[in-house]
């Protein structure tokens, strides 16, 4: 296997054929809606989704090979490509990736092809500008999870948001405008103040003479900050990511995002984008400022807003009316073990984390995408307006209880891999805020059930529903590999664990925090 | 671990894997039947009319009611002869048949088991499940003793409730989706029993409450079932919010979350210390969720929305046992912490005693049997609170037999009681009031005496199977109150043994209860005259031989299963069979935590204990004889000429208002905090109104400020640049 | 000398002010516009026989750019006065939002 990698070069070329690729679809998409201009909307439609399928669909093959290509084990950056672009401010174009950002990676150009087929027949409206703004988008995203460079990080950081207002205020529900609005105030007001200190943090790297410095690798190993500044820098950063995660008390973008977004933009904002968030942290925030991170002070608060988070965003989605506010709010519940899972430092709490970021997109992708579904064909997402759907859509039903038990954390789905793992490694540490989280797992339950039993079970009293079509061949197809996604993490999670955790314990090294620590058990006195 | 190689590694133990996979088969072969069969309507398929599968065993009162409440059209074809389901055939061959298949297995297993000598237990290795750093989680099952009984007592008993449910769930519509899960539940208890660390037993503790679930809302059309459904996985999890935060602290301070290390390091903690006591007792939250102990013991009676089999086989037999198996499976941690086994003893006791007083009024049949349950269960918890856990697993195997018969028992009767209802298109009355039932036992005479058999097994008249386990707990507790390491422990400011005699004194209390309340059942539902109606009469008839078949087996083991443990003191009095094999076939297990708890002096004399067990039979008759005396044929009455009941009754027919106390403390302000302190308050009013649209309006304001100076007037305009100069003048004059 | 010619121009540019801010007549504020300059440039002479010829030019430079301002501004004044048949600055605001 990795002799034909090695004979392609594959690696060499990868990252920068995964970044050009979405940007040509987009570059076509536009030539095409050009020529489709005057013709009727059936066709605009069916030519501009098979055309971003395509593209999107080629994308996920040829980022499969990461997959065996990679060597996880070495220290150094893998596939990397440097370029120079612009120098003589310090400016690269350096790219690569390690465990955590392949993983993120495929979990990306692996959900953007089920995305357009779970939008294939709801975007009726500039189907072309909608597709090529959703591949404008993957390659931002792409982007920030290869960045080596800190200003070509901050390029893809903000090329993201632009595509995503565009796909919310254009294609959104009827208060688009104020959520989108809102959503790019919001990632705004942290981005800014991340741009200055990351500028603040390429000068001081450059010194005084020399031009500024934004590789990666030298700025996280050369940084000596006094305690006060690196605070500062650490707060700008927090502030970007911590919006995009969200954490408490920042979270109050995403309900309204979710709610108007139409279902493609919810999928890949909860599954991919709130990632950026957890991944800056990893990536980013920590090994830039281990000093300021891990500071006592710093540290319990960070731990106190994600354990807020947690309950919080469980107890606020047991009261949602509206089904996609109700997982907009878990999200907010589940993206809190992430950051509990980083902050306390212990191998398996920081690969929890990385797993609970998997499994948020796999899950909460799979909940938008059934909503969208329903969604499509009643044009309600209010959970009154369901009940005993099961009976007439059974398929949909037996997924939306699949999907919801991962959500929920049952064992043998994904979703307790992460959660436990987060809990256990985090309990070391930190046992307090993990038992207050682990209480999470009763709310999940109540919140979930709640909604699936007035979904799905009880008398099927509308009659509205009562003439609901099951679910097509299309959407099966696109639900199955999501399944499969959900049992295969949930009962032999090894592969993944095993290509993060080289990166993790790095990373946990580096923080001082608990990497393989042998157990020494102190005889406690009676 | 092992050094040498296990003495089961060549035998026919290597396919231990094959006993959870054999109902993993089923469970897919069904599933994919249901699915495609409710995908794929075709024209003999129930369901194709939307018509609902409202069928035999059908819910409670309230259900029945409810039926009525909103009838979208299809409630009155259910009088034309319902059409099976078009798979029932290959379901009904496959559903009991990977049980059968399972059962041999563990049979084999058995056998092979005894051609042994086992000091330790055979763990088969599948993968590595969760390998992070120095957390090592193995996807392993574990053969011993121990979850050897329980496979035993999950294929056997299980296999003749899918055999008695091809019977009594013939003609529902969802009939593959109920052995689909039905299956699935199997190889969820089997997981739990074999796993070979705490993780893989989790798994299949959340799978089974998974299953439980699904099956007690299998007629989820009604709002009543999909509640039930609901409830009991909630309360379950606040159990397994226990049981993780006790897998948490075992991994810190233990490193691993195998059993047979744990075994090996749990020397490691001090007898009595704070952390294996806080270990045990979240641990012992779990068992509380799942066994259905006090406080969270609600879940259970609202589970009897379920079909009937499921009753029988989750609800009595198998899943809600799982709590006592846990605590016997971490024997070695619970004998280091007398504190926490003290509270479970004491936990067992108040729940035995206090769920029999609302098992002494309840008119649904199912519910006598639900607090019964709950009642029992406080008895095994009783024992392996008090370190006798072999005696709280012989309770749960002899319990597993006389439950399951009287549930499938019951199940009989509802069956015949919702056919005449069914034929007589009454819609009114509950099929499963006892008071509407009276005389059955002129209809169903096979019923009628296997019920029997099993009353007098809980009941604890000798020699029937529930007398020697009861009478085994009943001893240890007795004895555990002097010299043991727990009478020299304390809880709640009081010694050890005084919470032991007053256990003991609540296990007796308990007894006598359990043997009028269990007797009142069969009078009121077999003896008497009948009070079904007289149209309805002719139709009452007895369950086809599919169903009469396992109760058959299962009686007799109800009668002969104490012939597993006796005690000493009976086969030195007459030798009737082996003394103490379930003990000596446990001991490699739970052996030396037994003896840890006893210590050196916990026995009693030979007289005292036949004096113990002459007390135990005097209360057993001394309950039946009261219920027999008070419940004359003229006391008898149906329903409907029922009074409404007054005072302690009244409070025990609505038992004790425990679910309201919980809904009106618990339930309601939680979600009123929920929705107007977090969403309305802090989420909606706190951040988005005032921080986030309050700077808003701020910025807004300041504009506005602004905007106001942008007059328009060009006089204004005029007299602010003079203001300006004059200003400017000033503040140079004053630089100069 | 300096002194009374400095006070003198004070005293006109003062009048120019007020005139601007207190009358409405958009003839009469034009003059006090003019005034103003001119209070302006009598201070510039009499500076110029202090400090050097500099302040002469200037005077030059403000007569000039004031005849340009005449002329522009008067014909402004007139073109208003033909849309609205009024000078009165209070008719006058089209600027205002």
């Amino acid at each position: 296997m990795q002799s034909i990698f090695d004979a392609i070069g594959y690696n060499s070329w990868i990252l920068t054929l995964l970044l050009v690729l979405p940007i040509v679809g987009a570059g076509v998409l536009i030539a095409q809606a050009q020529r489709h201009s005057s013709s009727d909307g059936a066709a605009t439609m069916s030519s501009a989704r098979r055309t971003a399928l395509l593209f999107f669909g080629v994308e996920c093959l040829v980022s499969i090979g990461l997959w065996w290509s990679v060597d996880y084990e070495s220290t150094a950056w893998q596939a990397a490509v440097t370029l120079p672009w612009i120098e003589s401010w310090g400016i690269f174009f350096r790219i690569g990736v390690d465990g955590i950002a392949v993983v993120l990676i495929l979990l990306t150009t692996c959900l953007m092809p089920l995305t357009v087929l779970g939008s294939w027949t709801s975007i009726r409206e500039k189907p072309h500008a909608f597709y090529a703004l959703l591949l404008v988008l993957t390659t931002g995203m792409l982007g920030v999870f290869m960045s080596l460079d800190l200003v070509l990080f901050y390029v893809f950081w903000e090329l993201m948001l632009v595509p995503m207002y565009l796909i919310i205020g254009i294609w959104g529900g009827k208060r688009r405008l104020y959520a989108s609005l809102k959503f790019f105030l919001f990632t705004m007001l942290g981005s800014l103040l991340m741009l200055v200190a990351i500028v603040y943090i390429g000068i001081e790297a450059g010194g005084l003479n020399g031009p500024p410095i934004f590789d990666y690798d030298v700025v996280t190993t050369t940084g000596a900050y006094s305690y006060n500044t690196a605070l500062w820098l650490f707060g700008a950063f927090f502030l970007a990511f911590a919006v995009k995660v969200p954490m408490f008390p920042f979270h109050t973008w995403l309900p309204d995002a979710h709610v108007e977004a139409p279902t493609a933009g919810s999928v890949v904002l909860a599954s991919i984008m709130l990632k950026m968030g957890t991944f800056g942290f990893v990536r980013f925030a920590l090994p830039l400022f281990p000093y300021a991170a891990t500071h006592p002070a710093v540290k319990s608060a960070v731990i106190t807003l994600a354990v807020v988070g947690i309950v919080y965003g469980a107890l606020v989605s047991m009261v949602q009316p509206d089904f996609k506010k109700l997982v907009a709010y878990s999200s907010v519940s589940h993206m809190g073990f992430v950051i509990l899972g980083i902050f306390a430092f212990t191998t398996q709490s920081v690969q929890g984390a990385l797993m609970v970021n998997i499994n948020h997109g796999i899950s909460t992708g799979a909940l938008f995408l059934l909503i969208g579904m329903i969604y499509e064909r009643r044009h309600t997402r209010m959970i009154a307006d369901f009940g005993g759907i099961a009976k007439v859509m059974p398929i949909f039903a037996v997924m939306l209880t699949i999907v919801a038990l991962s959500s929920i954390g049952v064992p043998g789905t994904n979703g307790f891999v992460g959660e436990f793992l987060v809990l256990i490694g985090a309990f070391r540490t930190e046992p307090i805020a993990a038992v207050i989280a682990a209480t999470v797992i009763i709310f999940a339950a109540v919140y979930l059930l709640w909604a699936l039993q007035r979904i799905i079970y009880n008398p099927l009293s509308k009659p509205e529903n009562a003439a609901l079509k099951d679910l097509n061949w299309r959407e099966i197809g696109l639900l199955v590999p999501l399944i499969a996604a959900i049992f295969w993490l949930g009962l032999y999670p090894a592969p993944v664990l095993n290509r993060t955790h080289a990166a993790a314990n790095r990373l946990v090294e580096r923080m001082g925090g608990m990497p393989e620590a042998n157990i020494t058990v102190v005889p406690e006195r009676r | 671990m092992m050094q040498s190689v296990h003495p089961l590694a060549e035998t026919v133990a290597r396919f231990v894997w094959w006993l959870p996979a054999l109902p993993l088969i089923g469970f897919v072969i069904n599933g994919a039947l249901s699915i495609y069969a409710s995908a794929k309507p075709g024209p003999a398929d129930p369901s194709a009319n939307g018509h609902d599968g409202s069928n035999i065993g059908h819910g409670s009162h309230a259900t029945d009611e409810g039926n009525h409440g909103h009838d979208d059209g299809d409630g009155h074809d259910d009088h034309a002869p319902t059409p099976r389901h078009r798979f029932a055939g290959i379901t009904s061959i496959v559903g009991p048949g990977v049980l059968v298949l399972t059962f041999g297995l563990a049979i084999a297993l058995f056998v092979a088991m005894r051609g042994v000598e086992m000091h330790e237990p055979f763990v088969s290795t599948l993968f590595a499940w969760m390998p992070v750093g120095d957390l090592h989680i193995n996807a392993a099952l574990q053969l011993d003793g121990l979850s050897m009984v329980m496979v035993l007592v999950i294929t056997g008993v299980g296999m003749l409730i899918h055999v008695f449910s091809v019977g009594y769930m013939q003609d529902d519509a969802g009939y593959p989706r109920y052995f689909a899960y039905l299956n699935l539940f199997v190889f969820f208890m089997l997981l739990l029993v074999l796993g070979a660390n705490y993780v893989v037993t989790f798994v299949g503790w959340e799978g089974v409450g998974l299953c439980s679930y699904l099956l007690i809302g299998f007629w989820f059309s009604e709002k009543a079932n999909a509640d039930a459904g609901k409830k009991a996985f909630v309360v379950n999890r606040i159990g397994d919010f226990g049981f993780m935060v006790a897998m948490f602290m075992l991994f810190a301070h233990l490193g691993t979350l195998d059993y047979a290390t744990i075994a090996e390091r749990a020397g490691q903690f001090a007898p009595g210390g704070v952390v294996v006591t806080a270990i045990c007792l979240f641990l012992f939250l779990g068992c509380v969720g799942k066994s259905a102990q006090i406080p969270l013991f609600v879940w259970l009676p609202d589970a009897m929305a379920g079909p009937t089999p499921v009753s029988a086989l989750i609800h009595a037999a198998t899943m809600v046992t799982a709590g006592v198996f846990l605590i016997a499976r971490s024997a070695s941690l619970f004998s280091l912490a007398p504190v926490a086994s003290l509270t479970v003893a004491l936990v067992g006791g108040v729940t035995a005693l206090f769920a029999a007083t609302i098992g002494l009024k309840q008119w649904d049949i199912k519910k006598v049997l639900a607090y019964s349950t709950i009642s029992q269960l406080g008895y095994m918890f009783v024992g392996v609170g008090v370190g006798a856990y072999t005696a709280g697993i012989f309770h749960l195997v002899t319990h597993a037999f006389f439950k399951a018969l009287l549930f499938l028992g019951a199940g009989s009767v509802i069956y015949a009681m919702h056919k005449a209802y069914h034929a007589t298109r009454n819609h009114s009355d509950d099929a499963q009031d006892m008071r509407n039932m009276g005389g059955l036992k002129k209809f169903m005479p096979v019923t009628w005496t296997l019920m029997w058999i099993a009353t007098l097994a809980i009941a604890g008249v000798p020699p029937f199977a529930g007398f020697f386990s009861k009478d085994e707990i009943l001893g240890a507790t007795f004895a555990r109150a002097h010299g043991s390491t727990l009478a020299d422990a304390s809880l709640l400011g009081m010694s050890g043994s005084t919470v032991l005699y007053i256990v003991w004194v609540f296990g007796l209390a308990a007894a006598l209860l359990t043997a009028i309340y269990m007797t009142r059942m069969m009078l009121y539902t077999f003896h008497g005259p009948n009070r079904t109606g007289d149209d309805a009469r002719p139709h009452l008839a007895e369950a086809p031989w599919v169903m009469t078949g396992p109760l058959l087996v299962l009686g007799v083991l109800s009668a002969i299963g104490g012939w597993l443990n006796l005690p000493g003191v009976i086969t030195d009095l007459a030798p009737i069979g082996p003394t103490a094999s379930l003990e000596h076939w446990l001991e490699p297990v739970v052996g030396e935590a037994t003896a840890r708890v006893a210590g050196g002096g916990a026995h009693v004399a030979v007289s005292t204990e036949a004096l113990l067990i002459g007390l135990a039979v005097a209360i057993a008759i001394a309950g039946m004889a009261i219920a027999w005396a008070r419940l004359k044929p003229s006391a008898l009455v149906a329903k409907s000429a029922a009074a409404p009941a007054t005072g302690i009754q009244r409070v025990l027919e609505n038992k004790w208002y425990v679910d309201e106390a919980y809904d009106a403390a618990i339930v309601k302000p939680t979600f009123a905090v929920s929705k107007s302190v977090l969403w309305g308050g802090v989420d909606v009013g706190l951040i988005d109104t005032l921080l986030v649209n309050g700077s808003a309006a701020l910025t807004r304001f300041f504009g506005w400020m602004g905007s106001q100076l942008q007059s328009g007037r060009v006089g204004t305009y005029a007299w602010l640049i003079v203001i300006g100069a004059v200003l400017l003048l000033r503040a140079f004059a004053r630089v100069a | 000398m300096l002194a009374e010619s400095l006070a003198l121009s004070a005293a006109l540019f003062t009048i120019g002010v007020i005139g601007v801010l207190t009358r409405r007549n958009a003839i009469i504020v034009f003059m006090c516009v003019e005034l103003m300059l001119n209070a302006v440039n009598l201070s510039f002479v009499a500076l110029s026989r202090v400090y050097g010829a500099t302040g002469q030019v200037f005077v030059i430079f403000v007569m000039t750019v004031a005849a340009a301002e005449a002329a522009v501004g008067l014909a402004i004044i007139i073109s208003i006065f033909r849309h609205k048949k009024s000078v009165n600055l209070e008719d006058i605001n089209l600027l205002r939002g």
